[in-house]
């Protein structure tokens, strides 16, 4: 059996020291040789990176290991680089662009290692949770991305591409029907609009990430339980330099700050309460949902209340307004803070940063380059299709097909686009039928 | 080629006697396979059962019926002709006798490229029928049986037999059902609605029954029918006449010309006056009267849903096909309806061309039960029951070249079952026998299930032209494909592979492809012969300008070459795609694995899983809410399930 050559980044996110890329199959090695010049079968070598143009990408600890003697059993190569984001994004649309490598999906080096007998039953069981952690956190910042403005492009895509396909299968499928002919100027229109809106949206994801971080962090609490103070200490404290103030709807307001080297978003949320107001109660589900997609939630608590939302397993949960509460030993294990006097905030800071840093890998860039490698893809393709579509003797299936692989790339961000969806457009559309 | 009247000769009918007394060399049981049904699923099982060797019996209500076309007399479409072809290049009868049968070729999407071509043809519905059943009686191994399957006999969940109803019973290891619409049949025509699976024949109810002790969960589907007319009563010379193609594309690998007579169809248009009267009489359709429970095909409305759904068209095409060339019998294609006779006429009165028709037999809805496929394995087998496989209609799907490749699926393995040799598994990436099976099984129906070339995802790789190279080897290394074609198809080969050799070695200068008037850039690098014919603009005759010792290579090989490198990089860009839904389909997940105690799996997806029994990781990867650790866990039990056997 052939087995396709995988890829992913394989530690944290963030402004760490190194960053490490794996790569497990059949290709790694001549892959990464590609990159990185001739490399022994197993061992290590200190190499400079460079793409196909001799651009050099990195300087790179380059592990070998030979197939039987790494974690997945197969021949395994890893990329330790250096850990800025330039590098890793270089670096990995470098790979992205080799024909022979895909990128891993959620667990596969644990499936393979698996399959290939390097892990036993109990090992696996282990495992699991931890892909399941990784696919919460894939779908958690699914969900991030796709809560507001662009979550509404995605739902166009969608229905752009369902439209074009269906056109472009109508021709092929129910060509002895009465369905219209010369489907190219609709159909060729509707792919080049999202190809366009697709690099202009690229274009926008590579400026923020320069901004932007890769987690979140909610304070979610009763009104007037502190959150506002607390985050206005974490804001103002040395240690955390704040980047910027933004967001300031009466809903959710951010703080960017950079933590121990990790760019995270503090989000003070809306005080949770039942409320008989309208647009209150707008703004408290918009804090749930906001909170719900971040990646840790402290749970701000008043002394002999509980927490208002469902506590996670990974939440933190402090006691608010530390301060007026008698000195001496708390009278429960919670922990106390204050905003007001600083009590307990560098605890939670280093509490906050631990926690973020023992996420596992891929939460946060990864996912996003993920979602960039995805809009990149499907405009290679739709681009291809529109370039077919624009011929004088249209090739209708090589269209289709191109189109197909679009659709394909761009399923994580618009879902995916079943045969279903699509004759479904063609029978609402179109009078099919003998 | 064909002796049809053979069949009335050796029509034989077995007695409770002759099986009893051993005409077969009965030893355990009188037979390896029974086949219930000879419509065209059950057809090509029987046929594919006694060509793997295995003693098959069919048994039909009335040998006469065998083969008949119940509904429009055409064989093949877009995706359907893709079937026809697959059912052939493993030496099944569909494509070679609908060849004998054609009175009208047509290659749809002739213009568009080859892997969206579908052959097409009008049959002689009667020489469909007597070719189909000379075939059928001409078969070694498999005897025909006149009878109505009523029962099956089960014994610890495993198949011993069917019951006739004059109380035989037939023996057997494996049984074939394949009932089409006459599970719970019940025919509406209006507000009437009477018990029936076919106009004239009664529905098996106790099979129904039977079925639904077995736990199998059933549905219900409805199908429509135009009515027939008379064409002695139609004004053809008012009409626009469809002809066949100038030089028609058989369905077999074996056929090279047309055998009987060629003619033409009439097309003509309903109109306004026609949709005024369906309007003004929806109440009196079944359907729109709310007679009908049963889900009806999309892409095969009747009149009435045309006129309601379509209101602002106010024309719809209407094919007046012949139903052979020794009857006056005409199929209207595209009015089907559930409308009382007397409405019917009206409307079919008022459309240009049959305003003095005279209707034959008016059309009808037929409502019918159907299992849902998910409690089918890959080989069409009932999990429910050991060696009940179920084939066509039953099975949610619609359409002839549907119901005889599931025949033909059901067939071999119910012989490879009987015969104690391993189940044959039929692969999406390589056929769209394996698409529709796939589909079948892990995803369900929700209408009536047709093939579509949309559903094949390796589209460019599964064509019509490569059908025999995808699966005559498949099917010799079975035991299904005789000698006959095995040497044809050896020869072909042969011949394909020393010309892509060929082709493959031999460099030509871009300067000199150009010279010829190809689009290419004269300085570029060097082309070998198979990279000329991908150029979009070149045919094999480029290569034979540009070296005349091609020229020995025969047309039909040029052709094939020249689709094959036509695709060739889409085919390698989704050959990543094909290998790793091979690999998980060849993770085949035992039958009897317990999914209730996998640690780990949320109870939701237990449930389901133990509901529909994923028949590889690949499947269970289908379920809805299915996760990677999942997987996971399913394999890691598959492990210690494989470990514990085998210490």
């Amino acid at each position: 059996m052939i087995v396709v050559t995988i890829f992913a980044l394989a530690t944290a996110p963030g402004k760490a020291g190194i960053a490490v890329l794996r790569l497990s199959g059949p290709a790694a090695r001549a892959v990464a040789e590609e990159l990185a010049g001739p490399l022994p079968e197993h061992g290590r070598s200190l190499r400079q990176l460079s793409d196909q143009r001799g651009e050099i990408l990195d300087e790179a600890l380059v592990l070998t290991f030979a197939e039987g003697r790494s974690f997945t059993g197969e021949p395994v190569v890893e990329l330790h680089l250096h850990g800025s984001q330039a590098v890793i994004a270089a670096v990995t649309g470098a790979l992205s662009r080799d024909q022979r490598l895909r990128p891993a999906e959620a667990g596969e080096f644990t499936r393979r290692a698996f399959e290939n007998g390097r892990l036993d039953l109990s090992q696996v069981e282990g495992l699991a949770d931890l892909i399941d952690a990784e696919t919460e956190g894939q779908r958690r910042q699914a969900q991030r991305i796709l809560s507001g403005a662009l979550a509404k492009k995605c739902d166009a895509w969608r229905a752009a591409l369902i439209r074009s396909a269906a056109l472009v299968e109508a021709t092929i499928d129910f060509a002895d029907e009465d369905v219209p002919v010369d489907v190219w100027p609709e159909a060729g229109a509707l792919m080049a609009g999202v190809a366009e809106e697709l690099r202009s949206e690229m274009a926008g994801v590579r400026m923020a990430e320069r901004v932007r971080d890769g987690f979140e962090v909610a304070i979610i609490g009763a009104p007037n339980a502190g959150k506002s103070t607390l985050l206005n200490y974490l804001a103002k404290r040395e240690a955390a330099i704040v980047s910027e103030f933004a967001g300031t709807t009466r809903d959710v307001v951010e703080v960017r700050l950079d933590l121990d080297g990790l760019a995270v978003t503090l989000l003070d949320t809306a005080g949770l309460r039942d409320t008989e107001d309208a647009v209150e109660k707008i703004g408290i589900a918009r804090a749930v949902s906001r909170a719900d997609a971040a990646d840790l939630r402290i749970h701000l608590i008043l002394a002999g209340q509980a927490p208002i939302l469902e506590v996670r397993a990974d939440d933190l949960v402090v006691m608010a307004k530390g301060d007026l509460q008698r000195s001496g030993p708390s009278s429960t294990d919670i922990q106390s803070v204050s905003g007001l006097t600083g009590l307990g905030c560098d605890l939670l800071i280093d509490q906050v940063s631990m926690a973020l840093k023992s996420r596992v890998a891929g939460i946060g860039l990864a996912v996003r380059e993920r979602h960039r490698r995805a809009m990149s893809g499907a405009v290679e393709h739709l681009l291809a299709a529109v370039a077919q579509s624009e011929r004088s003797v249209v090739q209708a299936e090589l269209v289709a097909d191109d189109l197909r692989a679009a659709i394909q790339a761009l399923d994580s961000l618009v879902g995916r686009v079943d045969v279903d969806d699509i004759l479904g457009e063609i029978f609402a559309r179109f009078c099919i039928g003998k | 080629m064909w002796t049809i009247y053979w069949a009335r000769y050796l029509r034989v009918s077995v007695s409770a006697n002759s099986l009893r007394t051993g005409v077969f060399h009965v030893k355990q049981n009188d037979f390896d396979v029974v086949i219930v049904g000879g419509g065209h699923a059950g057809c090509e099982a029987a046929l594919a059962s006694s060509r793997m060797g295995a003693r098959t019996a069919l048994v039909s209500l009335s040998a006469a019926t065998i083969g008949i076309m119940s509904c429009n007399p055409a064989i093949g479409g877009l995706g359907k002709g893709h079937l026809v072809r697959e059912i052939d290049a493993l030496d099944g009868a569909m494509g070679r006798i609908a060849d004998f049968a054609g009175i009208q070729f047509r290659l749809l999407n002739g213009k568009k490229g080859p892997a969206v071509q579908g052959p097409r043809a009008q049959t002689d519905r009667v020489r469909y029928r007597d070719a189909m059943q000379s075939e059928i009686f001409m078969a070694s191994n498999l005897r025909v049986i006149e009878g109505e399957a009523t029962d099956l006999i089960i014994e610890r969940n495993e198949i011993r037999g069917i019951a006739l109803a004059d109380g035989q019973r037939i023996s057997t290891r494996a049984v074939v059902l394949t009932t089409g619409t006459f599970l719970r049949g019940v025919i509406h025509v209006g507000d009437q609605s009477r018990p029936g699976g076919r106009i004239g024949e009664q529905p098996s109810v106790k099979m129904a029954e039977r079925l639904q002790g077995l736990g199998v969960p059933l549905g219900r589907l409805k199908t429509g029918t135009p009515p027939r007319l008379d064409g002695r009563t139609i004004a053809w010379s008012k009409l626009e006449m469809q002809q066949g193609d100038d030089s028609p594309t058989l369905f077999s690998f074996l056929s090279d010309r047309p055998l009987a007579r060629q003619i033409a169809c009439g097309i003509t248009h309903t109109n306004e006056a026609t949709h005024a009267v369906v309007r003004d009489n929806l109440t009196r359709s079944a359907m729109y009267g709310g007679h009908i429970e049963g889900v009806g095909p999309r892409y095969c409305p009747s009149i009435e849903d045309k006129v309601v759904r379509f209101s602002s068209k106010d024309s719809h095409q209407v094919f007046l096909e012949p139903e052979g060339l020794d009857t006056s019998t005409v199929y209207p294609n595209g009015i089907s309806t559930s409308l009382p006779a007397d409405v019917q006429e009206a409307y079919v009165r008022t459309i240009v061309g049959l305003e003095n028709v005279h209707i034959i037999q008016p059309g009808y809805a037929i409502e019918y039960d159907y299992v849902d496929p998910r409690a089918l394995t890959p080989s069409l087998a009932l999990r429910a029951a050991t060696g009940l496989f179920l084939a066509g209609q039953i099975n949610g799907t619609t359409g002839y070249e549907e119901a005889a490749a599931q025949g033909l699926v059901a067939g071999l393995n119910a012989a490879c079952l009987a015969l104690e040799r391993e189940q044959v598994r039929f692969d999406r990436t390589t056929s769209y026998i394996g698409v529709m099976i796939d589909d079948l099984t892990s995803r369900g129906v929700t209408e009536p299930y047709r093939m579509f070339t949309s559903r094949a995802e390796f589209r460019l790789s599964l064509r019509a032209d490569n059908a025999d190279q995808r699966l005559t080897g498949f099917g010799r290394n079975l035991g299904c494909v005789r000698d006959r074609r095995w040497t044809e198809f050896s020869e072909k080969r042969e011949v394909l592979s020393s010309a892509r050799d060929r082709l493959q070695s031999r460099r030509f200068t871009a300067r000199s492809i150009s010279a010829l008037g190809v689009q290419l850039n004269p300085d570029s690098e060097n082309r070998s012969g198979l990279e000329v014919l991908a150029l979009s603009d070149s045919s094999f005759s480029t290569v034979i300008a540009l070296d005349p010792s091609f020229a020995d290579v025969p047309p039909k090989i040029q052709q094939q070459l020249k689709t094959d490198a036509l695709y060739m990089t889409y085919v390698e860009r989704q050959l990543r795609d094909v290998l790793t839904l091979r690999r998980d389909e060849a993770l085949i997940i035992p039958v009897d694995l317990q999914f209730d105690d996998i640690a780990g799996l949320s109870t939701e997806l237990r449930t389901k899983l133990q509901k529909w029994r994923p028949a590889t990781i690949g499947h269970a990867a289908k379920i809805d809410g299915m996760t990677p650790s999942g997987l996971l866990l399913i394999l890691a039990k598959m492990r210690s399930v494989e470990k514990a056997r085998s210490a």
